[in-house]
């Protein structure tokens, strides 16, 4: 490689693929699950105690952390683009990118301490 | 004979400040496409018209405009597919206008030659008499980028260069990994200095309107996805592994 | 001599609001929408795990809450895009990548069939633990 600048652009690119394939994967069943069929009734929700148990799994507890650190910069990184090209904003483009990435960050922390927090 | 209006895009700079549109009528006929009406409105009506046009078979890719806001190649639309009229004919969206429907490519032009779209091999070591052969499957690699004739609708149709035109764009980006793909070609690295810059496969965000427009199957949408997760890799590959395992 | 090209050459501008010109475009930008269903998703999770870390009581809160209409609307609204996304995302997915499998590339509607039988599992298995 004759390039001496590191660009972040391939690794802002390869999370963005990768929040869009566990998203696409697991999302529709969660928000089917706790946001339709148990508030609707359509199935009973797991008890306090049964999804605690559940959640306090190390391999459940990564994937509750990566789904949100990938999905959010999977949705940063479309949101950010959306936004600069859909409203001509070229010009603060570092300003919006700066935003969007900082946000997904800084909740991807705040679900490393609830996560910790069970 | 039944007859169609074109309303055509007019820019003379010499005289008006602002482009305007003329309206001509012009036989429908069945065989004839924009780009024959274009020709019928120079010889017959008003010699003052401006196009490019060469060799009216979708092969050279001069006659690229703005059918009724669509990108196509006017000698391969025709005037019974948008009867009953009328049909307004613009340049190609995203480039500056010299003339009526002439656009300046000087742009596209240098993105091209930026890519190096030729096989860059060291021969040192091939023997001059013998053929670079190559299976049907490596052919395949490659062989639907190689059918881009450099017609320009695909940047036409992409938001992002118009936005911002220092984006590299997709038929240069196609081109390059048509290149990149081919067996014989040892120049993925030089070319992507420019394909794995910010302006270059960075810049797209897979609006997919390119691969719409192109009117050769090219897929320059795909190519540039592709481009991007070699370009990826690669820079992974920089990231983690010192200098002189490289 | 004449004023130069480039003084007379017309810039034809792109309007603000591009992407309401096409309907592949607006699809385009519904395609990008659907990350903010994605980010929705994150925030509803974590205020699940919130309230299931702060015990029982909040949890049953925390269903209580997720019962009201407006929140089963927004939810609805949020599963409609995330389906879409997870569509999308599957259909151009083999546009994208070109998987070889023995020098043979796989045909994309294979690989697309294959996302649909991944996106089966995860979900069956998703399903599995919370209903178990």
């Amino acid at each position: 490689m004759s390039r001496d600048r590191t660009s972040a652009e391939p690794f802002l690119w390869l999370l963005f693929s990768a929040g869009g394939v566990v998203t696409a994967l697991a999302v529709p069943v969660f928000l089917f699950l706790f946001g339709i069929a148990f508030p609707l009734g359509w199935l009973d929700p797991p008890s306090s105690a049964e999804i605690y148990t559940l959640l306090r799994n190390p391999l459940a507890r990564l994937a509750v952390i990566v789904l949100c650190g990938l999905g959010l910069m999977h949705a940063a990184h479309r949101l950010r683009h959306t936004v600069r090209d859909g409203l001509q904003l070229q010009r603060h483009g570092t300003a919006i990118a700066a935003a969007c990435y900082g946000t997904a960050a800084f909740v991807t922390a705040v679900a490393v301490v609830l996560v910790s927090m069970l | 004979m039944k007859e169609i209006t074109l309303r055509v895009f007019r820019y003379r700079p010499e005289t008006e400040a602002e482009p305007t549109f003329q309206e001509y009528a012009v036989p429908l006929r069945d065989d004839w496409a924009v780009l024959d009406a274009l020709n019928y409105v120079k010889e017959e009506i008003d010699p003052t018209l401006s196009y490019r046009w060469s060799c009216r078979m979708g092969i050279c890719g001069s006659c690229g405009m703005t059918v009724n806001g669509d990108p196509k190649l006017s000698c391969g639309t025709f005037l019974v597919d948008h009867a009953p009229g009328p049909i307004t004919v613009e340049p190609l969206r995203n480039f500056p206008v010299i003339r009526d429907l002439v656009i300046e490519m000087t742009d596209f032009m240098q993105k091209l030659g930026a890519v190096q779209p030729w096989i860059i091999r060291d021969e040192s070591d091939d023997d001059p008499h013998t053929e670079l052969l190559q299976t049907p499957s490596e052919m395949d690699d490659y062989k639907r980028y190689s059918m881009c004739i450099n017609c320009m609708l695909c940047y036409s149709a992409c938001p992002v260069y118009g936005l911002d035109s220092k984006f590299i764009g997709p038929a240069a980006i196609a081109l390059a990994q048509r290149y990149n793909l081919d067996s014989r070609d040892e120049g993925q690295e030089e070319r992507l200095d420019v394909l794995s810059d910010d302006e270059g496969v960075w810049g797209c965000t897979f609006v997919g309107e390119c691969t719409r427009a192109c009117p050769k199957g090219v897929d320059p949408a795909g190519a540039i996805q592709r481009a991007k997760l070699i370009a990826a890799n690669e820079a992974v590959k920089a990231f983690l592994l010192p200098r002189w395992v490289r | 001599m004449t004023t130069g090209l480039w003084q007379r050459l017309h810039r034809q501008r792109v309007p603000l609001l591009w992407w309401t010109s096409r309907r592949t475009y607006l699809l385009f930008v519904l395609r990008e929408l659907t990350s903010v269903a994605v980010v929705w998703f994150v925030v509803y999770l974590l205020l699940l795990v919130r309230a299931v870390g702060a015990g029982p009581g909040e949890y049953e809160r925390f269903l209580d809450w997720s019962a009201r209409p407006w929140m089963v609307a927004i939810n609805a609204l949020a599963l409609a895009l995330a389906v879409l996304h997870t569509i999308t995302w599957f259909m151009v997915t083999p546009q994208a990548m070109v998987l070889k499998v023995r020098g043979h590339r796989v045909p994309g509607l294979v690989l697309a069939g294959a996302l649909y039988v991944a996106w089966f599992a995860v979900s069956a298995v998703i399903l599995l633990l919370v209903l178990s």
